[in-house]
């Protein structure tokens, strides 16, 4: 993480004096968009540099369902669940990437090309349903534009 | 169009998000008019003249919050615009953001002036992408401007905006769950008094507002309240971005002027249901309202004084429509389990409350209900109310009474005969 170190300089101009413990989720949001996921080392990088209690990193760590600790897959499938996407038939599509990648939700494949995972609403409800890869949404999935989606990824 | 439009007043293009397309269109003429001939207090009469309300789901007058900010007490106060955008069935905000992010940033330039604020906050969803880089960028050309970051018109007056994304958490929307985020810790709501305008971000007093509340101060400003008056009705000045999803024709945002006629914004403005089908049931405004069937919205206006007596709410403008043959129980279990997941585990009644819920539920679309899990499901709901310290409790169960009410017929013969009584779908096939 101390590549990253003038990046967070920089953010940390625009804070008022003295938050910096407001940096926490920011530095830890930049650093798994850089290694892919939080390791030991930046945690103990960041309770160096912003000068905050280890309790607190692993706090924000913990909480957050976006942030993990360890790698996930080249492509990270994530299918709405929430009400929305219920009513157009995520179910489906769910039930049709664990039949296609032979995973689990929560599951990685054994080439570390693909995870799956579910999610709640993604705030895009009028073009349900959603999958997410990576950080773009795919919206008004269906089976046959899912399938496509793949053979594009592989 | 479903009535007047205020915020959606033009046209869409591949660059109309930009500074220079903003500008063309009269964009920061309003700032300047605020700074150079407006006292920070007559900002906040004009708000609060307007009559506008929150759009964040609890309509709460704006003008009574900001009032309560006194400007030049020696002290730093905060602006924070709410683009946590997490209510199911919610995505105008993201309208906004995707596409008038400059709207956004001149009104909170002059919110900021009105409530002397030196730091705020734009505090979005940690899954948005598109709309993080589109306000983020319109920040960035605001900065390069000279908008941002510098002393404004000769005033004196100067403005930072940090845009906070989130990383994946339903309570970060509660306005003390945001804060608490900010301050760089998991997002646990606080108990309220102190309201967060006397103590709120890094324990100053501080204004979250919905990115919609915010979008519409320009406007007021720019015309004055009277003429915003004009537009929707005495009790619900202006208008309101409607997310519609779920079984509908024509899902999207619309604008809607407050006072439109509910059944005619489904049937011709958003063009009916999926494949002709029937109309069972409204969500009027985000999960945690209250269902109406259609028999119920028939004569109702869009409006807080029409939809607030039916025993629902326009909450935050997320309208799911629901076809007939929709099975209740499988939406319950939808939102329950959604609401089990989120909930932050501070309070009892709702950690544990929500598992309970969340379990009976299952065990019912498992075909393992018994008669008494109806009476729980209530009991559990009533016992959250008023005793938990977000909206959260209150709203799981108000949701939860709300379908059982409606719908009790469902979950007896779900109970009863191990199986739906609407072959289990959610989805409305043609
Ligand atoms: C659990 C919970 C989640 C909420 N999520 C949001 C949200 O995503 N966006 C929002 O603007 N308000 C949300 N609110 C409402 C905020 O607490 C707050 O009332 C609102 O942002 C105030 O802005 P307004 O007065 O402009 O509506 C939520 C409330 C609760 C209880
Ligand atoms: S009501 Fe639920 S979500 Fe809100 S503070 Fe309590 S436990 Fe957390
Ligand atoms: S329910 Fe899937 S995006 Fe909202």
């Amino acid at each position: 993480m101390k590549h990253l170190i003038p990046e967070f300089e920089q953010m940390k101009r625009r804070y008022p004096e003295g938050f910096e413990a407001s940096l926490v989720l920011p530095c830890l949001r930049r650093i798994q968009e850089d290694r892919g996921f939080v390791a030991e080392e930046d945690i103990l990088g960041v309770v160096e540099y912003l000068k905050v209690a280890r309790i607190q990193v692993e706090e924000v760590l913990s909480y957050y369902t976006m942030l993990r600790r360890k790698p996930v897959g080249r492509w990270h499938l994530q299918a709405c669940r929430n009400i929305a996407c219920s009513m157009r038939g995520c179910d489906g599509l769910v039930g049709h990437l664990v039949e296609k990648l032979g995973i689990q939700p929560g599951e990685t494949t054994a080439d570390g090309r693909f995870t799956l995972s579910t999610v709640e609403c993604l705030g895009s409800c009028g073009t349900a349903p959603v999958v997410m890869v990576n950080e773009a949404y795919h919206e008004d999935m269906d089976a046959a534009k899912l399938d496509q989606l793949i053979e594009g990824l592989r | 169009m479903p009535g007047r439009q205020l915020l959606m007043d033009f046209e869409v293009t591949p660059t109309s998000h930009t500074l220079e397309a903003y500008r063309a269109r009269g964009g920061y003429a309003t700032l300047e008019k605020a700074l150079r001939t407006m006292q920070p207090v007559d900002v906040t009469k004009e708000v609060t003249a307007s009559g506008l309300l929150g759009h964040g789901g609890a309509a709460f007058p704006v003008g009574r919050k900001w009032s309560v900010m006194k400007p030049g007490d020696d002290q730093p106060h905060y602006l924070c615009a709410n683009a946590d955008e997490g209510e199911p069935g919610t995505f105008k905000d993201r309208w906004i953001l995707e596409h008038a992010p400059h709207l956004l940033v001149e009104s909170m330039l002059i919110a900021s002036y009105a409530l002397d604020v030196r730091h705020s906050f734009v505090y979005i969803r940690g899954e948005f992408d598109l709309p993080w880089r589109r306000i983020q960028g319109a920040i960035d050309e605001a900065y390069a401007a000279g908008l941002l970051g510098a002393k404004l018109f000769d005033t004196g007056f100067m403005l930072d905006i940090v845009v906070y994304r989130g990383a994946g958490s339903y309570v970060c929307g509660e306005a003390s769950g945001l804060i608490t985020s900010i301050e760089g810790r998991k997002p646990y709501p606080r108990n309220r008094p102190p309201r967060l305008t006397v103590r709120g971000l890094y324990q100053k007093p501080t204004v979250i507002n919905n990115v919609e509340t915010l979008a519409n101060v320009t406007g007021i400003i720019r015309d004055g309240a009277e003429a915003f008056r004009k537009v929707g009705t005495a009790k619900s000045p202006g208008t309101q971005l409607v997310s519609i999803s779920g079984h509908i024709a024509k899902p999207g945002v619309y604008e809607v002027e407050y006072g439109y006629p509910w059944a005619r914004f489904l049937d011709v403005d958003c063009g009916g249901l999926l494949h002709g089908a029937k109309l069972k049931c409204v969500i009027p405004g985000g999960i945690s309202t209250k269902v109406l069937t259609r028999a119920e919205i028939e004569p109702l206006m869009l409006s807080h004084e029409s939809v607030n007596p039916a025993g629902s709410s326009l909450g935050s403008g997320g309208m799911i429509a629901i076809a007939e043959g929709t099975c209740m129980v499988r939406l319950l279990q939808v939102l329950l389990r959604f609401y089990h997941h989120e909930s932050c585990g501070q309070c009892t009644p709702c950690r544990d409350g929500m598992g309970w819920m969340h379990r009976i539920i299952d065990r019912i679309v498992a075909g393992k209900g018994v008669a008494e899990d109806i009476d729980r499901l209530y009991a559990i709901s009533e016992a959250n109310d008023g005793t938990t310290i977000c909206g959260m409790g209150d709203a799981a169960g108000y949701a939860t009474i709300g379908i059982l009410n409606k719908y009790r017929d469902e979950f007896e013969h779900f109970i009863t005969h191990g199986s739906s009584k609407c072959d289990g779908r959610l989805e409305c096939l043609a």
